[in-house]
């Protein structure tokens, strides 16, 4: 595995190819938009996808915080699905995300789709989360002040391949904002040439597509196609 | 007919085209309610084409108000407005005519048994088109749900000849079958295009000059080719040549419909003297007026060849016309091979493959829908559908389970569950909200994501919609860019509002949207008559005179593949090696095929580089020389690469991603959303990847791979070849490029999807090579990546 270093307002951080973010300095690892238990609020309006979404998900966490060993976790907002959804974790679930919680300084930001903190889930709870000079929240705001890390969007990119485009989740990144991926089992994706996101990268930036152990960079304007909406 | 029907016979009524054999097949119908008028729904009629519906419906309405006949005739499709549909249940018309997708939508509804509980008869049409198809499964479960309903009623089946007769009078439940002999042979004859005699390539472009000689002789034309992007190359080829003008059409299944039927119409009134098509026309309505096919490519199966050719002259006692033009050497070999084969009449499709458990699931739930149900009976009905015959009641009660809470090992669902059952063991439905949803997904037809395209105007102002194109070919186009569709050359715009919006003209070599799934293989009982041209140099005389060299150069240089041994070629060229065998098992078993082949190669220590398939051949190039190559073909490749390839398989995600939709995992409409189905869903790819890691068994798996099997991966066709070829491999180690191989050689260039390359290597090279055009990094040294073989040179 190879992580991607990239420099944010004089801060060095690491991009792992499966979704996270390390920040050595601080023994920080940041991952975004969980969205645990979508599968089950699926369920609920009828539609019965597979279960086993959060499971994946937390799989997928452990892995991250046994190769990073970080001090604090922050969870970028929208890490459950619906506001109920801390509610309906199966019971094993539960234990293993109070486990990480207790063993970590676990900070939940909060996001559009978990506006509030849930009960019996361990951690601190939180609108944003500062440590100088960067910042962590949900949705980026369009003229903040640089340093800040984001979620929200899911941005995707797709790249001009043989045989035609191939389309991975990615951060994008310049001096200002770094956006990460979901993490989720079942969060889907966004392109990055959409407005929404590419309103928020002005002068451009770099993009890091995910792949199996190592990360793929692009600038955004040798990526294919058209943004939708343009 | 009308002794059956008095006899209370179900009866399979086999008939060329153009034999009346529809109105045969309502005529007893007719006779009863002239004879004894009642009210009540007395004869369905159920056709795979809603155009058919309508034109019949048209067809019987005449004699019947003619003779002032009691009858009521109506249709109902998806295209019948719901007051209609609202009073035809209330007041049912005598004959209704309707598609197995409205059926099933009629048979989900609480009225469903007050409705069809007089229903005497049931004409299911173009049979053929339908055994062996998910909508065929269908139509077989709603069938036997009208025979519950109305115990005495009649099935009439109406099929064109068929290679299984008995297969298909099982699947309409006949107890006898009525066949009428065939009408004048065809005649058939080959053109080829004048001077060279191409080598590679599908699209015939060539023969474009003798294609329009041709239509200018005749009244009325229907030249077919294999594809839509061919059917766009073909229409522009033509139109260039068109001077003096005569008036032709373009005809193929991502038009907008109202275009289709523009083209049509002028067809029936004969404005239009040719239709460049698709198999969007291999089915339909009488013209009448056609006197001349051209297909343009390999026919591909005799059956088809046969269909397409019916639609010249429909008349029994007329031969139909029909030239058939090959666009390169292999395909003269198949055209011949057709043509015998079509002579002999002998026919080919295999037997029609087991029910999808993905349309059970669909069934299970609109029963539900329409009553409380208990499992031991449904599965009895079920079982006498022919499709479903060989059901297991473990499977029956798996996919029972799934439609009830999904069937998942983990019991996550049980307060959602969709179905629950009493205390005297009736499955009932949980809601009518429940209901309302099945109602609206109902349906067996899933298309690829697709996007409009729209004319506009230069100021941005609406134009008419011409079609789709799929979702991944939009995402190939950057604005300025030109491509061709529906017979214009156009130009892209910009992306909005889930359209591509484009203007006419433009100028740069233009893109053609090519379509998932576009070609059918070609089929065994063609192939194998290929293999015996092959081996039998005294059937060469007829060929012409290119094609005859090109085998006895191979015949001196190599050997020619025999019937039932597997030609194998090794040979080096530039700095590679090349292997090519001769399997003539379809381009989706070849898929597979060079995909294990490969993967054994790669561990063998060969390197293997890539491969590329045909209908024909597999060629595969690689670093090293292939040694040993009976062992690659060994039987056992079926095991555990098979297993680790299919889990990464876009083709399983594609397949899935249909199962899921028709076993309603996934919706296509949600009751009161005005977004699209994207929004709503999760990715199906998504949910593929969870259920494959946490239950691998779960019954849409399970449907997923049975699916594949017998289709994208045409597992069935591999392991038949595997096994017939054990012990008769022949090697042929060359020096260089034999002449049979050069058609798979050229095919390296063109065909850009190397199957061999995972997603994440293709990633890589976009990055090194991006960059390195932006001067971010060195070029690597330079290798000759693509060779194009310069011609064979003898």
């Amino acid at each position: 595995m190879t992580a991607a270093p990239v420099h944010l307002v004089g801060e060095r951080l690491m991009l792992d190819p499966m979704g996270g973010l390390f920040w050595p300095e601080t023994g920080l690892l940041a991952v975004s938009d969980l969205h645990l238990e979508k599968g089950s609020s699926h369920a609920r309006k009828g539609s019965l996808i597979p279960p086993w979404d959060t499971h994946a998900t937390l799989d997928r966490l452990t892995l991250l915080l046994r190769r990073w060993k970080p001090r604090i976790v922050v969870a970028l907002g929208d890490s459950f699905h619906d506001p109920e959804g801390a509610g309906r974790l199966p019971k094993g679930e539960l234990e293993r995300l109070n486990a990480m919680t207790a063993a970590h300084r676990f900070i939940w930001v909060l996001g559009n789709h978990d506006p509030h903190p849930p009960n019996g889930i361990g951690g601190q709870f939180v609108e944003e989360f500062v440590t100088h000079p960067i910042l962590f929240r949900h949705e980026a705001v369009p003229r903040a002040d640089a340093g800040e890390i984001v979620g929200h969007h899911h941005p995707k990119a797709s790249v001009p391949a043989r045989g035609g485009n191939l389309s991975r989740p990615c951060f994008v990144v310049d001096a200002r904002r770094v956006m990460m991926p979901a993490f989720g089992a079942y969060t889907g994706g966004l392109d990055v040439r959409d407005v929404a996101i590419a309103r928020l990268f002005p002068r451009g930036g770099r993009v890091f597509l995910l792949g199996r152990d190592r990360l793929f960079s692009f600038a955004i304007g040798q990526l294919n196609g058209t943004a939708p909406h343009l | 007919m009308l002794e059956a029907a008095r006899a209370g016979d179900s009866v399979l009524l086999i008939a060329p085209t153009g034999g009346g054999k529809t109105l045969a097949g309502f005529l007893p119908s007719l006779v009863e309610l002239a004879e004894a008028p009642r009210e009540g729904l007395h004869t369905l009629y159920v056709s795979p084409l809603k155009a058919l519906a309508t034109d019949i419906a048209r067809n019987l309405m005449a004699p019947v108000t003619e003779m002032a006949l009691p009858i009521r005739i109506e249709t109902r499709t998806g295209d019948t407005p719901a007051n209609r549909r609202a009073r035809q249940k209330l007041v049912p018309p005598h004959l209704l005519l309707t598609t197995p997708e409205s059926l099933a939508v009629l048979i989900a509804s609480p009225d469903a048994a007050r409705f069809f509980g007089s229903l005497s008869a049931i004409v299911m049409d173009e049979v053929h088109a339908l055994a062996g198809t998910k909508r065929g499964d269908q139509l077989a479960l709603c069938v036997e749900r009208l025979v519950e309903l109305a115990p005495s009623v009649r099935r009439i089946g109406l099929s064109a000849t068929v290679a299984h007769p008995e297969a298909i009078q099982a699947f309409t439940g006949a107890n006898r079958i009525i066949s009428v002999e065939d009408g004048a042979p065809p005649s058939m004859s080959i053109m080829l295009p004048e001077g060279h005699l191409s080598w590679g390539g599908h699209m015939g472009l060539e023969a474009a000059p003798q294609v329009m000689a041709r239509i200018r002789d005749a009244s009325m034309t229907i030249v077919f080719v294999n594809t839509r992007a061919q059917a766009e190359l073909m229409f522009q080829a033509l139109w260039k040549l068109n001077d003096p003008m005569v008036p032709i059409g373009l005809h193929h299944g991502s038009l907008e419909i109202e275009q289709r039927r523009k083209v049509e119409a002028a067809m029936a009134a004969g404005r239009l003297r040719a239709v460049v098509a698709t198999s969007s026309l291999d089915l339909g309505i009488d013209w009448g007026g056609i006197d001349q096919v051209i297909q343009v490519g390999a026919p591909k199966g005799v059956s088809r060849l046969l269909q397409r050719v019916g639609r010249a002259n429909h008349r029994m006692d007329e031969a139909s016309q029909a030239i058939l033009v090959p666009a390169n050497r292999f395909e003269v070999l198949e055209c011949e091979a057709a043509i015998q084969g079509a002579g002999a009449r002998e026919l080919d499709g295999d037997k029609p493959r087991p029910g999808g458990l993905d349309v059970l699931a669909q069934h299970l739930l609109g029963l539900a829908c329409a009553a409380p149900f208990r499992p031991d009976d449904v599965y009895a009905e079920v079982r006498r559908a022919a499709p479903y015959a060989g059901l297991t009641r473990e499977v029956f009660d798996d996919v029972l389970r799934f439609v009830e809470n999904g069937g998942y090992a983990l019991e996550a669902y049980e307060q959602w569950r969709k179905l629950f059952r009493d205390s005297l063991g009736l499955v009932h439905v949980r809601s009518a909200r429940v209901a309302l949803r099945h109602r609206m997904n109902i349906g067996t037809i899933v298309e690829a994501p697709m996007i409009k395209v729209r004319l506009v105007g230069k100021r941005g102002s609406f134009g008419p919609v011409l079609g789709e194109i799929e979702e991944y070919f939009v995402g190939l186009l950057r604005p300025g860019d030109t491509f061709m569709f529906a017979g214009r050359l156009l130009r892209f715009v910009r992306l909005r509002e889930m359209a591509v919006e484009c203007q006419e003209g433009g100028d740069g070599e233009p893109m053609v949207p090519a379509y998932e799934g576009g070609r059918l293989p070609l089929t065994t009982n063609l192939a194998d008559r290929v293999r015996d041209l092959l081996r039998t140099p005294s059937s060469w005389e007829t060929f012409p005179e290119p094609v005859r060299e090109w085998l006895e150069m191979q015949r001196g240089v190599s050997r020619l593949p025999g019937r039932n041994d597997l030609l194998v070629e090794t040979f080096p060229r530039g700095d590679r090696w090349y292997l090519v065998a001769y399997c003539f098992e379809g381009r989706n078993a070849h898929q597979t095929l060079g995909m294990l082949l490969t993967k054994r190669m790669e561990r063998a220590g060969f390197g293997p580089l890539g491969f590329v398939a045909t209908d024909y051949v597999i060629g595969i190039w690689s670093v090293n020389c292939p040694r040993n190559v009976a062992t690659l073909f060994d039987q056992d490749m079926l095991g555990d690469d098979l297993e680790e390839w299919m889990a990464d398989s876009s083709m399983l995600k594609r397949t899935f991603r249909n199962v899921a939709v028709i076993a309603g995992l996934i919706d296509r409409h949600h009751p009161g959303a005005e977004k699209t189905r994207r929004q709503v869903t999760v990715n199906s790819d998504l949910i593929y990847d969870v259920l494959r890691k946490h239950q691998p068994d779960h019954i849409l798996l399970r449907a997923t791979r049975a699916d594949a099997a017998s289709g994208l991966i045409d597992l069935d066709r591999v392991g038949g070849m595997l096994a017939r070829i054990k012990g008769r491999i022949v090697h042929m180690v060359l020096s260089r490029v034999s002449p049979l191989a050069v058609p798979i050689l050229l095919e390296i260039g063109r065909e850009n999807v190397r199957a061999g390359d995972t997603e994440e290597k293709l990633l890589a090279e976009a990055e090194a090579i991006i960059a390195e055009a932006t001067g971010q990094r060195r070029p690597a040294p330079v290798k000759s990546r693509k060779l194009q073989p310069s011609l064979f040179d003898a």
